[in-house]
């Protein structure tokens, strides 16, 4: 079974982001910031990261820097979640390391689209 | 909405689109056709549906419109869009080499998210950069979608539904909230409003169709006469892509299943001439 890491600092949010991706098959854990993310990931790395954008303390983008530069590779998929979609954004985004790029609020058909598109469910 | 208004419908959807809307259907009437109601002002769906026997165009075309389903993705049904770049187009492209030339028709396109979809897969294959001649043709029955393909306008939502996030920032520009498709792309197609049920005089050979998710609408007899109208005007090496839920299996049509390859059919080769002896 594979795995995801929930990143996000609203507890709603990451219960909803888990209970859906359970229904796709993937075991998950979470993390309420960048710091306890970085702590999971060193113990034990997912094969995919939802990660919050605006998170007190570390933000998602410091958080993807850090995970990047002591990871090799690609590995593992990172997707980054946030309510604004600007252009310019998404472009930090890529530089930064993210494989997709999801605008909340997302239900269960656009993180599978999503998911599809890096490879870790079937397309539809 | 009483049972003789409802068969009037099928009626007159039948005649008009070939939409075959069955007793089954009779439910989704009122929500569908109550926007159609306001607008035009009448007290109830049945009013508006007795209205139609007077042949009223405007309002005949907005029921048909209302009544079609313009559901759709870009990249929808990934494994046809995989079969059409993996096998349909290196096939086409080896063969057209002398003439360079690609015409595609996308038949039941909503709101262009399909022919904007292989103007991508064609963008990513080099083609217009290496001298080809490209044209995608897309029609829909529904005037608004085709208005709204020309527009070529999309909500975070549409784009987030089958685009790679890689692909959406090479692809499109950011208007406000949406996203607009480049010229690029915007260029290699041309939209048209059309019913399936009239001529196809007008359009070219076609290397490629398009028909995915209207023909399971058709009842039998349009259904055949839509696929044998698009096997006379696709070249005798032309493939016909259709929906995963619409096999052409047990039609004698003319076409011929691709190998592992569901909804993709190429045109069946005549079998060759025998030679009589000659005495």
């Amino acid at each position: 079974m594979k795995t995801c890491l929930v990143v996000d600092d609203s507890r709603v949010i990451r219960k909803v982001a888990c209970r859906i991706l359970r229904e796709l098959s993937f075991e998950t854990t979470e993390a309420e910031n960048g710091a306890a993310a970085l702590m999971s990931c060193r113990q034990k790395m997912p094969d995919l990261i939802l990660l919050d954008w605006h998170m007190p303390q570390i933000t998602g983008i410091e958080f993807l820097r850090s995970l990047r530069s002591e990871t090799r590779g690609n590995h593992p998929v990172v997707v980054l979640c946030t309510t604004e979609n600007d252009s310019a954004r998404i472009g930090e985004a890529l530089n930064a390391g993210a494989d997709e790029f999801v605008v909340k609020p997302f239900d269960r058909d656009i993180l599978r689209a999503k998911l599809a598109e890096v490879g870790l469910v079937q397309p539809q | 909405m009483n049972l003789q208004d409802f068969q009037y419908l099928q009626e007159i959807l039948r005649r008009r689109s070939g939409l075959a809307l069955t007793d089954k259907k009779m439910h989704l009437v009122e929500g569908r056709l109550t926007p159609v109601m306001r607008r035009f002002g009448f007290k109830d769906v049945g009013s508006l549906l007795r209205e139609l026997h007077y042949g009223h165009e405007a309002l005949v075309q907005s029921v048909i419109e209302a009544m079609t389903i313009n559901d759709s993705a870009f990249f929808r049904d990934r494994k046809t869009f995989e079969e059409f770049r993996d096998i349909v187009l290196p096939q086409l492209v080896r063969d057209r080499r002398e003439t360079k030339e690609l015409r595609i028709w996308c038949a039941a396109c909503a709101a262009g998210q399909e022919p904007y979809s292989i103007a991508m897969l064609l963008d990513d294959a080099g083609l217009a950069e290496q001298g080809w001649r490209i044209t995608i043709v897309g029609t829909d029955i529904n005037a608004q979608m085709i208005a709204r393909a020309e527009h070529g306008l999309y909500s975070q939502f549409e784009v987030q539904r089958g685009l790679s996030i890689r692909r959406l920032v090479a692809n499109f520009t950011q208007e406000e909230a949406q996203w607009r498709i480049s010229n690029r792309l915007r260029r290699m197609v041309s939209f048209r409003t059309f019913n399936l049920l009239d001529s196809f005089g007008w359009l070219p050979d076609l290397d490629a169709v398009f028909c995915r998710n209207v023909l399971m609408y058709f009842d039998f007899k349009t259904r055949m006469s839509v696929l044998e109208r698009i096997g006379e005007i696709l070249a005798p090496d032309g493939a016909l892509l259709v929906g995963p839920a619409e096999s052409l299996s047990g039609l004698a049509l003319g076409y011929t299943a691709a190998n592992r390859a569901p909804g993709l059919y190429f045109k069946t080769k005549p079998a060759p001439l025998l030679r009589l002896a000659a005495n």
